[in-house]
């Protein structure tokens, strides 16, 4: 640093010593204080992670017993009569499930191209339906689905895919709606500077650009859709006996933990936590599987 | 004082001293030096072999088509690389006598030292424009009032922005025009007092008119601040800088350093046939 005697004292270099001294000397707090922020926010990572991780092993502790052959081959048998498995209650769910996303996908994705596209009241009045859809308690929508479907047909599996889709429907609205909208403005402009027609463009550019996020939406929502319980108890009844016929009563996954969990034999109990593991490894399988073909859709695009 | 550019040299005059002291290093002696610096990602080089001094009282411009890593070797001279876990700089880039990467430097510190203006205008949306202009001052632990405001009038001015804003300086950041926001972020910048200010193409998103302020902004400053000042507009360079960096892409994709010197010089007759070809436009 160069001295110079006869200089007054600039005020620009006064501040300069000012901001580095202070800079220097509270470097030491600072730097505490970022670490204590930085605690804290593990802690809370701990905290919140510590419920999530003991239900995982805690299932899987209790439920991992139960599987055997037997489990996923034979149908439940009635309280007292040892032996039986879940294979008409996975029957139940896969049918139930299948027909919900079969016909909840096409409209929600329908759904959410319009909401993309379009902003005028109709679209915004439709968003904020599909908001407030996802709020709606499940068991409010089993009670719907009991009125509007089993009130005038009966108990069938078709009345719990209603249920179901009607759960998954606002998730795959959204979900598509986001993964539209993440198209690029620019693609859609070069496209329609080539004359192309605005349902051209959806089909061609928009949809396929998007894909890997509406995979991802879509397979979250067919998670959140296999556990629903509610909606089910009130519409498919349950049914002992295998069943692939889903204008009958079906049995289904989530309902019979619920059911089998509060009876008072054992092995009852112990079969609730089988299908509680079982209800677990399909969402987790389905989570990590949309996550990685998203991840692979979009390197292929590379 | 922003005269004493064009003054001639006239040994021990009262401006000549005032400059020196004001740039702490005497104007034209080494502020930052440069040596075989390269930063890498992930094992990718993105820029090497690059060595030069930075000036004090100067401003350097770095040039060189896209691709030519000027703008990630602007980044390795605050340290702007450390938030991001791949990124390798190797080399020796000193601040005076300070290793910036060396153990002694704390990258805190150092940025306080070595200050920065963006691309785009970031101001800060929920600060007003006064709390812009001292949010490096509060980052840095500075209470006192009489400073925050005295540094926040010295630094607004010095921008040329005092007179538009100084009835409103609890008016938020965003309600200013593209080339205010940016005179702002200078002013951000210029209120912790730094050493050294790196621009990284600070006009690119701001209209002639917008720009022309900046770039007489530069010269007005090289007073009180050294700049390095990256720029894909070789007008731009010539207009502001005392000295110039040449970079360009090699055959791996990795920019390199092509040749360095003073503007005048590299612009009328560089030593590079490469350096040639791009000052007079037959690429880039």
């Amino acid at each position: 640093m160069t001295v110079l005697i006869d200089t007054p004292p600039d005020p620009i270099v006064e501040r300069r010593r000012a901001v580095q001294a202070a800079a220097a000397s509270s470097l030491k707090r600072r730097k505490l204080g970022s670490r204590v922020a930085l605690t804290v926010c593990w802690l809370f990572l701990a905290i919140a992670i510590v419920p999530l991780v003991a239900v995982v092993v805690y299932v899987i502790s209790k439920g991992l017993p139960a599987w055997n052959v037997d489990f996923f081959t034979k149908s439940t048998t009635p309280e007292g009569v040892p032996g039986g498995g879940v294979w008409n209650a996975i029957v139940g769910t896969a049918v139930i499930t299948v027909i919900g996303t079969a016909v909840a996908v096409p409209l929600g994705l329908l759904c959410g191209l319009f909401l993309t596209e379009s902003d005028g009241r109709i679209a915004a009045a439709l968003r904020f339906t599909a908001d407030v859809m996802t709020g709606i308690p499940s068991i409010t929508v089993g009670i719907f689905g009991y009125i509007a479907i089993v009130h005038n047909f009966g108990y069938s599996g078709l009345a719990g895919s209603f249920a179901v889709g009607f759960i998954m429907l606002p998730v795959i609205i959204r979900a598509g709606e986001t993964a539209f909208r993440g198209v690029p403005r620019s693609l859609n402009e070069a496209a329609m500077a080539l004359g192309a027609r605005r349902a051209t463009i959806a089909r061609k550019i928009v949809v396929p650009t998007a894909l890997p996020g509406v995979i991802t939406g879509v397979l979250l929502a067919i998670a959140r859709g296999l556990g629903e319980t509610a909606p089910l108890l009130l519409t498919i009844f349950g049914n002992q006996y295998l069943q692939w016929n889903p204008t009958k009563t079906m049995a289904a996954l989530p309902p019979l933990i619920y059911q089998y969990s509060s009876q008072p034999y054992a092995d009852l109990v112990q079969i609730a936590w089988g299908a509680a593991l079982l209800l677990m490894v399909i969402v987790l399988v389905l989570s990590i599987g949309s996550r990685l073909l998203a991840v692979y859709l979009r390197r292929e695009r590379r | 004082m922003t005269e004493s550019n064009s003054m001639p040299r006239v040994a021990e005059t009262l401006t000549e001293r005032t400059e020196r002291a004001l740039t702490e290093a005497p104007a034209g002696e080494v502020v930052m030096t440069l040596r075989d610096v390269a930063v890498s990602f992930g094992g990718h080089t993105a820029v090497r072999n690059v060595s030069f001094d930075v000036c004090a009282g100067e401003a350097t411009a770095l040039i060189g088509p896209s691709g030519s890593g000027k703008t990630t070797l602007l980044r390795a001279l605050n340290r702007m690389h450390d938030a991001e876990r791949s990124a390798r700089v190797t080399g020796k880039i000193l601040l005076g006598d300070l290793d910036i990467y060396g153990p002694e430097s704390d990258p805190t510190l150092l940025r306080s030292r070595v200050g920065m203006v963006f691309q785009r205008p970031n101001p800060f949306p929920t600060m007003s424009i006064y709390d812009n202009a001292v949010a490096g001052l509060r980052f840095n632990g500075v209470r006192k009032k009489a400073l925050l405001d005295e540094a926040a009038e010295s630094a607004l001015i010095a921008a040329a922005l005092w007179d538009s804003v100084k009835d409103r300086l609890k008016a938020h950041g965003s309600t200013l025009s593209g080339g205010e926001q940016q005179r702002l972020c200078i002013a951000r910048a210029l209120a912790v007092e730094p050493e050294v200010l790196l621009m990284d193409e600070p006009t690119s998103a701001l209209d002639p008119i917008a720009t022309k302020r900046i770039e007489e902004l530069v010269g007005e400053l090289k007073d009180r601040v050294t700049i390095v000042i990256v720029t894909h507009n070789m007008q731009q360079a010539m207009r502001v800088s005392d000295r110039c960096a040449f970079l360009l892409m090699g055959e791996d994709k990795a920019g390199e350093l092509i040749e360095f010197g003073p503007s005048a010089r590299l612009f009328s007759e560089p030593s590079d046939p490469r350096t040639l070809d791009y000052v007079n436009g037959r690429f880039g």
